[in-house]
């Protein structure tokens, strides 16, 4: 895998990490990111409708569902047995996994992918749990740096709202339960989530990710998504996932 | 980067930052080699001669851990891995034993004696073709061991040894890397490959050497010669913490 260097010739300490040059591929990648209930699946399902009913040929992909480690994940989390090191690994197993089968062969046949959840989760979240910021970037080294990365920034009293309305309580994992060893699912959430939130922040800037204010109207949120989309479309060949390689593209 | 180090116990990276830092006066002993030249024939002999000598002696071995051992053989039955999820299902693998196993046996003050570490993947990935500064990162979170033995081979003694043993098996042959056809040629291919990164890691990372060619007990005598060298060093840390020491072991080889 060729070196990369930081977009705008910034010094980076993970130079061999492909996360801070845009990727060679005839496709494109778009990830959103931001804490539960952000409402960042449901920006990306009204994405790719809009998208499919212009006629682009999509590739969905989601956080967490390759079937190779589901079996440690739920035993893990059942049995309480993960650690902030074993919980970010098998990710990074899953992420990798997903890669290889669901991100890189359509990207190369020039598909448009769009991730739920990209690697920042990963960042934000695993950090927040404890590991170092500089081994899980180092894990993640071979991922593909996305054209587009949409950071659904929200309040946590909002998103506590919408998740609660939705389901009867918080899930173990998603409350931070593992670490912040309070007995409180909401109590806990705000610790954790807060956490998570400050990471995502300083993520921003290092990743160049583009917030929306996610506690605005939901068409108004996905009128911004689709304009961002827009721009990163406009030197998209169409063409080429139907196997024409010809013409040269400029990624973001 | 300097490594956060744990009394006498280093990390080979930026280690587990939310472990809490803790008082670890167990031993930490490594048991590296390929396979077939026979790790855990000699650890089986270790354990007894340890425990009669007054050691508590926990085990630990490569993809044991509950959390993933039946993940990675479902994965290696379905041949779905590359070599970078093969090399983040053993990194978690390890990280799941440091954590529940090893850490919490040396704070108790057990030698640990682990069959395989990281330098196992090390010199597999290597051979498989994944960036090795990559692997070296993923096992920044690893404790760096009192002690390395590597059991020495050379693949011509090591054929026949696995052929009457148990037999070659289809990853340990190399098959995946499709090196060849025939099961024999693959594995002195891919055994070859992998004792070049093993001499290599033992340079990098001063292992001490054993010449596993020879007769089961003369490995063991040797094996013993060293862990009893390291354990006088302990001794003698151990004592210092206590305060003024009793009488001096009666003899020094």
């Amino acid at each position: 895998m060729p070196p990369a260097a930081s977009p705008d010739g910034a010094p980076s300490p993970f130079s061999r990490s492909q996360l801070y040059a845009p990727h060679p591929f005839p496709g494109r990648l778009i990830a959103v990111e931001g804490i539960d209930g952000s409402g960042k699946s449901t920006q990306l399902l009204l994405l790719e409708r809009w998208l499919r009913a212009r006629g682009y040929p999509v590739h969905f992909t989601e956080w967490n569902s390759s079937r190779l480690v589901r079996h440690s994940m739920s035993r893990g989390k059942k049995k309480n047995l993960l650690t902030p090191t074993t919980f970010s690994l098998l990710h990074a197993v899953d992420f990798a996994d997903r890669m290889t089968y669901q991100v890189l062969p359509p990207l190369k046949a020039g598909m448009i992918v769009l991730a739920d959840r990209y690697v920042y989760t990963a960042f934000a979240r695993d950090v927040a749990r404890g590991v170092h910021p500089d081994w899980v970037r180092a894990v993640y080294n071979f991922a593909l740096r996305p054209d587009l990365t949409l950071y659904f920034r929200v309040p946590i009293e909002t998103s506590l709202e919408r998740l609660l309305a939705g389901r009867a309580k918080l899930k173990y994992h998603e409350a931070g339960m593992d670490v912040t060893r309070s007995v409180d699912p909401i109590e806990s959430f705000r610790l954790f989530q807060s956490r998570v939130l400050d990471t995502y922040d300083k993520l921003t800037r290092e990743f160049g990710l583009h917030p929306i204010d996610a506690a605005t109207e939901i068409p108004l949120q996905q009128k911004l998504v689709r304009r961002m989309v827009q721009e990163i479309l406009r030197d998209y060949d169409r063409h080429r996932a139907k196997g024409n390689h010809g013409a040269s593209h400029q990624s973001r | 980067m300097a490594p956060r180090t744990n009394r006498a116990k280093t990390w080979y990276g930026h280690g587990m930052p939310y472990v809490a830092e803790k008082r670890l006066p167990g031993h930490l002993i490594a048991i590296e080699g390929t396979d077939g030249v026979g790790r855990s024939t000699q650890i089986e002999l270790l354990r007894p001669w340890l425990e009669l000598e007054g050691y508590a002696v926990s085990n630990t071995g490569w993809t044991r851990s509950p959390l993933l051992h039946e993940t990675i053989e479902e994965a290696k039955a379905g041949h779905q891995l590359t070599v970078t999820t093969f090399s983040l299902l053993y990194a978690a693998d390890f990280a799941d034993r440091l954590e529940h196993e090893i850490l919490p046996a040396l704070q108790a003050g057990f030698i640990v004696i682990a069959d395989r570490y990281m330098y196992t993947a090390f010199a597999r990935n290597s051979v498989m073709g994944a960036d090795p500064a990559w692997t070296r990162d993923l096992f920044g979170m690893a404790l760096v061991p009192d002690l390395v033995l590597y059991l020495e081979i050379d693949v011509d003694t090591l054929a026949p040894r696995v052929v009457q043993g148990k037999g070659m098996d289809y990853w340990e042959s190399g098959m995946h890397l499709a090196l060849g056809t025939d099961l024999f040629d693959s594995f002195v291919r891919y055994q070859r490959r992998l004792l070049i990164e093993y001499q290599r890691l033992a340079e990098e990372f001063g292992f001490v050497t054993v010449d596993a060619r020879r007769p089961v007990d003369h490995v063991q005598q040797e094996l013993r010669a060293h862990i009893s060298e390291l354990l006088r060093k302990g001794e003698t840390r151990h004592v210092a913490d206590l305060g003024p020491p009793p009488a001096p072991p009666a003899d020094e080889d």
